[in-house]
């Protein structure tokens, strides 16, 4: 792997741009591997790099459905942040953001990551208490977190409707660490990193199968041919029932739709990612300058990658009633991802069952800030058999068990998650 | 999506609040010996099948009925529309 350096860029400027080539090796699948991860996805490629980085593994594949970076992990609208309020779930996402403040240098890779900083607002009194009292508790766990009245806020933000009658804004609550990362640079960056150390990257292959012989992995069957496999890694994010059904296994979780928009390309107006406290509205713009936005699931079981007009208008009403500016902006494009919402809102990385067939997904909307904590605990439990401290609670049986990380207080209820 | 209620006829489904899986409606029983593992099934676990789909529908804007809608999940084609009391009483609410 040829490194990327600002003196690579001038010396291919001179030289025709000829010396470039594919970031990561597109191979056909062998025989057999130690570790197959299912999956080609931002998590898939992440654990597969830790498992040969960090972990010291080898003969590792990735086998990919379709193509590196069609998935979910270029489908998201790019945001990162560490603000939860359940330890179980701020644990691993302040890891999550750690890790991403040096995922280029370590992968020698532009993934465009800009800490531009989240903003939640608050609307209430009462909202207001909740938030500092989240902000307390993401600031003992390590990661940022400033309260902002209102008068702090129209500095940066003079565009909010302020004294919206039923939403008026009276603070907010601020991370300066989130921000936004590209989310293809981020499945190129993995692939390219984890093809450097030998693993297989297999695109076009579909797992049809799995080859379990007295409760324990083979192997896989594909549309490319049997693979045996020592152990095997699911990540597989809205799929993640169709694939582990396969296994004999009925997961705690529904896959739904939830859209994502963008509009024309703008000059630069929004500071970065803002989050509306009285709906689901978010939105942050891109460097190319479109508006990226999103709101709800559109609610009930889809498989089909797009969503109803209802969100679209429901969306766009939120985003009206906090900034009304972007009332003139033009819609450019909108799309739907299936997402597998899980019982609790909260993920699943865990052994299954089935010896040497372990899980990861659940992911809920929550996915793509994930991606390098996900990566890491992943291919901790792959191979050392047990779970990593920053994903302990993230266990299959929790839910049986009643410890239920339900951040949203909803029940289980994946539309309201 | 239209849902075609059998007493009110074509409605949006905006109208309508979502449950989910029809499967909630068969609730084991509280005092078998198995009841804890029975209801941890019964909560959490769900089929989620890519394809045909019975699911829970409430007419929460309209007569309040819950209705059982056999939907395709990768479509959003709805083929059949029932009252879930109906589908009770017939004793067919299961996948």
């Amino acid at each position: 792997m040829k490194r990327f350096s600002g003196l690579r860029i001038l010396a291919e400027g001179l030289t025709g741009n000829a010396g470039w080539r594919p970031h990561w090796r597109d191979a056909a699948p062998a025989e057999a591997y130690d570790i197959v991860i299912v999956g080609g996805g931002g998590h898939g490629l992440a654990t597969a790099y830790h498992l040969a980085e960090t972990y010291g593994e080898a003969r590792i594949a990735v086998v990919e459905k379709g193509w590196i970076g069609g998935g979910n992990v270029g489908r998201n609208t790019t945001v990162v942040r560490a603000n939860y309020l359940l330890p179980a779930n701020q644990r691993f996402y302040a890891l999550s953001l750690r890790m991403w403040e040096r995922f280029e240098q370590e992968l020698n890779y532009n993934a465009m990551v800009s800490q531009r900083g989240i903003l939640n607002l608050y609307h209430s009194d009462g909202q207001r208490d909740a938030y500092i009292r989240r902000g307390n508790a993401i600031r003992f766990s390590g990661a940022d977190a400033e309260h902002l009245d209102r008068a702090a806020l129209e500095r940066m933000w003079p565009f909010f409707d302020y004294d919206n009658a039923r939403f008026p804004i009276r603070g907010g609550l601020w991370q300066p660490r989130g921000g936004t990362v590209r989310h293809d640079a981020v499945a190129w960056g993995y692939a390219r990193a984890a093809s450097a150390r030998g693993v297989d990257i297999v695109q076009n292959c579909e797992v049809t199968g799995f080859d379990i012989q007295g409760g324990r992995i083979a192997g896989l069957r594909t549309s490319r041919g049997a693979i045996g496999a020592g152990r095997v890694g699911i990540c597989v994010a809205g799929h993640s029932s169709r694939v582990m059904e396969m296994a004999g296994m009925n997961l705690p979780v529904e896959s739904h739709v939830l859209q994502a928009f963008v509009s024309e390309g703008l000059k630069p107006c929004i500071p970065g990612v803002i989050g509306f406290g009285a709906g689901h509205f978010y939105i942050s713009q891109s460097d190319k300058g479109g508006l990226v936005f999103g709101g709800d699931l559109d609610g009930y079981n889809s498989y089909a990658q797009r969503g109803n007009l209802p969100m679209v208008e429901h969306v766009c009403a939120g985003g009206m009633a906090l900034m009304p500016m972007i009332g003139r902006a033009r819609l450019l494009r909108m799309w739907g991802g299936v997402m597998d919402m899980t019982m609790d809102g909260s993920p699943i990385i865990d052994r299954t069952p089935v010896e040497g067939l372990f899980f990861n997904g659940g992911w809920c909307y929550g996915g793509f800030k994930a991606t390098p904590a996900s990566g890491l605990v992943f291919a901790h439990l792959i191979a050392t058999g047990t779970p990593h401290e920053a994903a302990a609670d993230f266990r299959l049986d929790r839910f049986a068990r009643g410890h239920l990380i339900d951040e949203a207080g909803s029940g289980p209820q994946p539309n309201l998650h | 999506m239209m849902i075609d209620h059998p007493i009110l006829g074509p409605r949006d489904a905006e109208e309508f609040v979502y449950l989910g899986d029809a499967c909630l409606m068969v609730r084991p029983d509280g005092m078998a010996a198995d009841a804890a593992e029975a209801f941890a099934t019964y909560l959490y676990a769900r089929e989620n099948p890519a394809g045909r789909h019975r699911e829970l529908w409430f007419h929460e804007q309209g007569d309040q009925s819950w209705l059982i809608v056999t939907r395709c999940t990768r479509t959003h084609a709805i083929e059949k529309v029932e009252l879930a009391q109906d589908a009770a009483r017939a004793g067919v609410v299961g996948q």
